[in-house]
């Protein structure tokens, strides 16, 4: 075998003055970065392993570890980083498609952060979220934009049953994450802390173990191309069933769940052989239409009985607003919007970076449109893919969205350093991984709390800024987009934003 | 017991299947529909122990999940039909179109004619369940693509095995069975699978997905050539695609 050109990603630095020669380091990491020949021997790295995810100098007991980025492992070039070589040396020496985990990382402009909230000052009155009441609930589903009522005598009689509204305690929920991806321990925790703090979790598209059930009523569950776990008792027990046409991280291909995290327990959920990669077509292929796509739907519908609200969740691509006026128009009651640089636990890294756009223009360009047509309310907009934090889900909601998702940022919660790895089924963290020793990593009650702290403080947050804003209902803030200023963006992205620039006022 | 006659003329798919739920729901097993035409998602979710015989044409996605049901079509059906099924029966005395047992999780699923495209897409098994789809006419292109497990079977009655399918058998297969009668044409394969030849006597499988579909058809079949039966080369038909 020729030696690979491919440098080492990391530097391991070891502080040998520090080293106690415990071996936490060589238990610790997933990928076998460090190896001891004997109990307290010496503890030597293999580099090329290492994914930096700062699993071992986390818990290495005397801070004896570094892991740091080999920068230098090419000449500083503008064009030709060391991404780009490292990646054109690992095809030339493999012929295959580069694989990538998490969400885009390619340097585009956040327009989360080209965005500046407003307050209220003098003349009209914050309000005080520790003494006054804030609402933050809100509701997902149809909203059914007339009511007929029958009068006979002194009683009212609704014509037609209102639309089932799905209560969220907060606007944050758990995204699509399947059991497979991650380990059933941060699945748990997911749907434990959903029925705590009263929102909702995704069970992806990889079926709903059977022990999980008990979270039920606070689960959506997936439909994909593949159909995974798909049966009526799947759709039964959920809040809301989701129809996955699209991700973020991925648009236009379909799932690849590597067959490195095929253990039997996963197959089984899925009805697949062990050890077999699971497929996801590309499209449903019973879907090539918006009026086949409505045929799912009303499938969905007819087989629960119409008690069920129907999310259909689409990538965030440029005719994002005409595709979700045609998912609005084919009866959906939820649309899901997942912007480009929304996380996945396996995409080729050309998906993952260039395809898309971003969840900002992207809601606004939905909402807009849903309200040129008249449509808006009847079907509500989640927005996800890459909501880092309160201020994230706070412009996500002045930009139209009802409600936001949150993957990547629960998982960091739980752990997750970024490293990118997931595909490998061999996270240090235990998270993306169905490896039993690693995976009782997270303890799915410490787990729990992480998360319902995570968002509980969000939700505080978000109280407090709407406070400052005068304003005490979170629904007074969707698509309320005088709230919102630009800040170095040109005239054309505060167009489509719908946003005006700094400076200028009401 | 008792069968409820259904004259389906006019109704609208929402009217007739929100009944069949109803009457369902207060202990009616057996349902005859008359004079459907086009009428979707007839039978969809519904149980075990429910009988339907259908005179007609019902519309696209019959028996979609079905849980248990039985289903018999005295006439053709449209697209879908078994979409997602999970349990159950189904027999069409006729043809069928596209995407027939997508996805489909276990029961059974007979067709007397001919199917359309992409059929036993994605059909998977496990939890002691493995579904099978018997076609006695042809099948169109993209046979058992994605499938995972479970059994297919094509007849091809007076076809050659050139006429009685399309082409891509078996794209992206990585468990289960397809059983074709003849041998197939090796340009119409998909590179994910192999295939050797078996006499209907000495295959055990092959000879119990027939039983019933001889049986729900009253008649017999009497095979003087080899089947071709086609599996997957390995569990990962894309495993090496990827750098990491």
């Amino acid at each position: 075998m020729p030696r690979s050109l491919v440098p080492p990603a990391f530097f391991v630095e070891r502080v040998t003055t520090r080293c106690i020669k415990c071996g936490v380091c060589v238990r610790q990491c997933g990928f076998s970065v460090h190896a001891q020949a004997e109990p307290y021997g010496e503890v030597v790295s293999t580099e090329e392993n290492c994914v930096g995810c700062q699993r071992c100098v986390v818990f290495c007991p005397t801070r004896a570890l570094r892991i740091m980025e080999n920068v230098h492992s090419v000449r500083q070039h503008p064009n030709w980083t060391a991404g780009v070589i490292h990646d054109i040396q690992k095809q030339a020496e493999t012929g295959g498609i580069i694989l990538g985990s998490m969400g885009c990382d390619k340097d585009y402009p956040i327009y989360f952060d080209r965005l500046a909230l407003n307050a209220s000052q003098v003349t009209n009155p914050a309000i005080d979220p520790l003494r006054e009441p804030m609402e933050v609930r809100t509701y997902l589903g149809s909203k059914a934009p007339r009511v007929e009522v029958k009068r006979s005598g002194v009683t009212f009689r609704l014509q037609k049953p209102m639309p089932i509204g799905i209560k969220l305690e907060t606007p944050i929920m758990f995204a699509a994450m399947s059991f497979g991806s991650i380990s059933k321990n941060v699945c748990e925790a997911l749907a434990k802390a959903a029925t705590e703090l009263g929102t909702l979790f995704n069970t992806g598209e990889g079926g709903y173990h059977a022990d999980l059930r008990k979270y039920a009523a606070n689960s959506i569950v997936q439909v994909a191309s593949g159909r995974f776990g798909v049966d009526k008792e799947y759709l039964e027990v959920a809040r809301v069933i989701e129809i996955k046409m699209g991700q973020g991280a991925k648009p236009g291909i379909g799932g690849h769940l590597p067959g490195e995290k095929m253990t039997w327990e996963v197959a089984r959920t899925r009805m697949i052989p062990k050890g077999t990669d699971a497929i996801s077509p590309a499209p449903h292929h019973d879907i090539y239409s918006i009026e086949d796509l409505k045929q799912l739907i009303d499938t969905l519908k007819e087989v629960t009985d119409y008690k069920k609200p129907i999310s259909v969740k689409v990538a965030a691509v440029h005719n994002v607003a005409a595709i979700a006026s045609g998912i609005a128009r084919a009866g959906a009651d939820i649309i899901t919007i997942d912007g480009m640089k929304g996380g996945t636990g396996a995409a080729p890294k050309v998906v993952r970076n260039e395809i898309g756009i971003p969840i900002e223009v992207a809601i606004a360009a939905v909402d807009q449109r849903l309200r040129e047509e008249g449509i808006r309310d009847e079907v509500s907009l989640v927005a996800s893919g890459g909501i880092r934090c309160s201020a994230d889900v706070l412009k996500a909601i002045c930009l139209g969205a009802d409600a936001v998702y949150i993957g990547t940022a629960a998982l960091v919660a739980l752990g997750c350093h970024l490293c990118g790895k997931c595909y490998t089924g061999k996270c240090s963290w235990g998270i993306a991984t169905q490896d039993e020793y690693l995976s009782r990593r997270v303890n799915p009650e410490l787990g729990v709390k992480r998360l319902v702290n995570l968002v509980n403080a969000w939700t505080l947050e978000i109280k407090e800024v709407i406070g400052a804003m005068g304003i005490n209902a979170i629904e007074s803030l969707r698509g309320n987009r005088l709230h919102l200023r630009g800040i170095g963006l040109n005239e054309v992205e505060l167009k489509v934003l719908g946003v005006k620039p700094a400076g200028e006022s009401m | 017991m008792q069968t409820q006659l259904i004259d389906a003329c006019g109704l609208h798919y929402q009217s007739l299947n929100a009944y069949i739920r109803k009457a369902a729901g207060n202990g009616f097993q057996h349902y005859t529909l008359r004079n459907v035409n086009g009428q979707r998602f007839i039978g969809a979710g519904l149980s075990r122990s429910i009988r339907i015989t259908i005179h007609g044409t019902p519309g696209n996605n019959l028996a979609a999940m079905l849980d248990g049901a039985h289903i018999e079509v005295f006439g053709n059906a449209q697209d879908g039909v078994g979409n997602t099924m999970n349990d159950g029966r189904v027999i069409i005395h006729g043809n069928a179109s596209d995407t027939v047992g997508y996805g489909m999780r276990g029961g059974e699923i007979y067709i007397r004619g001919r199917v359309g495209c992409r059929v036993g897409i994605h059909m998977k098994a496990g939890l002691e369940k493995s579904p099978v789809i018997v076609v006695g006419g042809s099948a169109g292109d993209f046979l058992g693509e994605y499938m995972a497990g479970g059994c297919i079977v094509l007849l091809g009655e007076n076809l050659t095995p050139a006429e009685s399918v399309g082409k891509y058998i078996g794209t992206g297969m990585h468990g289960g069975t397809i059983y074709i009668r003849g041998e197939v044409p090796r340009d119409r394969l998909s590179q994910e699978v192999k295939v050797e030849y078996v006499r209907f006597e000495e295959d055990v499988k092959l000879q119990e997905c027939l039983e019933p579909f001889a049986k729900a058809f009253a008649e017999t079949f009497r095979f003087t050539e080899a089947f071709s039966k086609i599996t997957p080369v390995g569990h990962r038909p894309f495993g090496s695609l990827y750098a990491h």
